[in-house]
């Protein structure tokens, strides 16, 4: 026998809630596979910082959406016993952890994108949503300051650290669009003043985003062609793989308490 | 520098240790007087202690291995995140540690090349595979315990810069000790199956722990100078029976057999264990033990892997020095 999915009633503020949770759980993942495996100390112990940030938002996030659905969810249910297709989280997360370059990019455009979402979400009308944002933002910002400070010392280091920093940039690109997309269902909790319109943050986005690329003599791609399908569960074939590692144990002894 | 006059000491007349200096040194130890990094002390000293301190801070940074291999697959969010946090406190007492031991004149970076190289010992332990969800508890019980017996009394170490590490190593270790065995509880009072996982795990422990405190008392090279340079205060054995005294009644409280059926309280209240099979520890130590190879392959992936980094981030801090001096020359 093996644990069988949850289902989840996806009103508009529980699927809000669990796609930022997926969020942060899907990015603190990756994070925490470097554990142990960093290119010094010193990031071993910064990456675990980030995934630690990130897992501490994710299950703040999961118990929300739980409390709010009330049909006896909770945090680990959510994240254990939910397969691909239920997971809602940007594409740009699940990409693999790749080279150091590659982690920081992604850490880099999805931190400086959550900066100014959880600055925003600071005053939602939603007193817990606000309450996550606060703490969230602090931490957020630290992420940016983090990565942007190594995508600079990346791209003015040597030849071969700005190759590798410019071909991860050039590489996930293509999943920052994601960020900036809102669906229906999250339309009444934008004027309802819930929700943010992530569309407003695109313009502050791509001015830091383009001026610590450029004082890392890195450029920005021109294509502007961008992947979409995280947030309704068409994910790229990485994510599939994350999660059998990531619910293995929940799957294989069901009902047990750990 | 200091590794220079140490490698140079040997027959070169101005370095040669006189009696009265070293007759000084021995007075301030026995006053329990703590040595400061800029304080004369002798050779031999400073070589032990550098010796046992890097080892120590390998064994920290070899043992996030073990127990990284859990955190993709901790079985709750909470367990995660504790996890993950644990690995990062052993990583932050690697830092503590090779700090300490640079202040007695070798770099960080000359300590961990020797240990890649496989010249530099780290603990035996963190050669043994995590097989099961029950090791991440049984090791946090048994192997942080360990730890903490062992430590407890580096806290009093003569050596002022290893002495306060310890301090803030054992806070840590205490509650990693405390979190591990949280962790045997849930899985003792859980399902058949998880109970059956904590007592597997505990056997396979069992008697690695035990060797963590080094060779029987009568086989130990090191003792005598360390127990005079108040750097160890206790033996391997009197250390040893002090875990297993403290270690028995967990795990009867835990419902779990320690795999040792001969073993016994005598009159003096002491439980005697049976005989450690000390040819395992030397062929552990040899470099044979199950996970020797793959625990120095992984840390010399993670260097190989990095150096690019470390290396743009140096010439990035001299290109940022060179723009500085020309801006001020302007
Ligand atoms: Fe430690
Ligand atoms: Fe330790
Ligand atoms: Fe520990």
């Amino acid at each position: 026998m093996t644990a069988a999915n949850i289902t989840v009633s996806e009103t508009p503020l529980v699927l809000y809630t669990l796609r930022r949770a997926d969020d942060a759980l899907i990015l603190g993942h990756r994070l925490s596979e470097w554990c142990g495996h960093a290119p010094m100390l010193e990031e071993d112990m910064a990456l675990a910082n980030m995934g630690l940030d990130l897992l501490g938002q994710a299950r703040e996030l999961y118990s929300y959406a739980a409390r709010v659905e009330g049909r006896g969810n909770d945090e680990d249910k959510f994240a254990y016993l939910r397969d691909v297709r239920q997971y809602r989280n940007l594409l740009l997360l699940e990409q693999p952890n790749g080279d150091f370059a590659r982690t920081m990019v992604r850490q880099f455009f999805y931190a400086t994108f959550a900066d100014l979402f959880w600055r925003a979400m600071m005053h939602s009308s939603d007193p817990t949503l606000a309450a996550i944002a606060a703490k969230s933002e602090k931490e957020s910002a630290y992420h940016v300051r983090h990565s942007s400070e190594w995508i600079v010392r990346l791209g003015d280091g040597t030849e071969e650290s700005h190759r590798r920093a410019q071909e991860a940039i050039d590489e996930l690109w293509a999943f920052t669009g994601e960020m900036f997309e809102t669906c229906d269902s999250e339309r009444g909790l934008i004027d309802a003043g819930i929700a943010i319109d992530p569309a407003t943050l695109r313009a502050p986005w791509l001015k830091t985003v383009s001026d610590v690329v450029r004082e890392a003599t890195l450029a920005l791609p021109s294509n502007d062609w961008m992947q979409q399908g995280g947030r309704s569960g068409r994910h790229s074939e990485h994510l599939g793989h994350l999660l059998s590692e990531l619910q293995s144990m929940p799957r294989t002894f069901p009902g047990a308490t750990w | 520098m200091y590794t220079q006059a140490l490698n140079s000491s040997d027959g070169d007349e101005r370095h040669v240790e006189d009696a009265e200096r070293a007759a000084q040194f021995q007075a301030r130890i026995d006053a329990d007087e703590r040595i400061e990094p800029n304080d004369w002390m002798p050779a031999a000293y400073r070589k032990t202690l550098t010796r046992q301190i890097s080892q120590h801070a390998h064994s920290e940074i070899v043992g996030m291995l073990p127990e990284g291999n859990w955190i993709t697959r901790a079985p709750s969010l909470r367990r995660k995140a504790a996890l993950l946090a644990k690995v990062q406190d052993e990583c932050g007492h690697g830092l503590y540690l090779y700090a300490a031991a640079e202040t007695l004149g070798t770099s960080r970076e000359e300590l961990v090349d020797l240990m890649l190289a496989g010249k530099a010992k780290y603990s035996s332990i963190f050669n043994y595979p995590t097989l099961t969800w029950a090791d991440i508890g049984t090791i946090g019980w048994l192997v942080d315990g360990a730890a903490i017996m062992n430590q407890i009394p580096l806290c009093r170490c003569s050596y002022g810069p290893y002495a306060r590490a310890m301090i803030r190593v054992c806070k840590e270790e205490s509650f990693h000790q405390r979190q591990g065995f949280e962790i045997m509880v849930t899985l003792c009072r859980g399902t058949e199956e998880q109970k059956a996982m904590a007592q597997d795990a505990l056997n396979r422990w069992w008697w690695p722990v035990l060797m963590m405190f080094g060779p029987p008392d009568q086989a130990s090279q090191h003792s005598d100078t360390s127990t005079k340079w108040k750097i160890k205060r206790f033996s391997n054995d009197e250390l040893r029976q002090k875990f297993v005294d403290a270690t028995v009644p967990q795990a009867q409280f835990l419902g779990l057999s320690i795999p040792d059926p001969g073993m016994k309280q005598n009159e003096a209240g002491n439980w005697e264990y049976s005989a450690i099979d000390w040819d395992e520890f030397k062929q552990v130590l040899a470099g044979n033990g199950p996970c020797n190879r793959d625990r120095l392959a992984a840390r010399r992936k993670a260097h190989d892997d990095g150096a690019w980094v470390r290396d743009a981030a140096l010439a990035y801090a001299e290109k940022r020095r060179q723009r500085a001096t020309l801006q001020a020359a302007e």
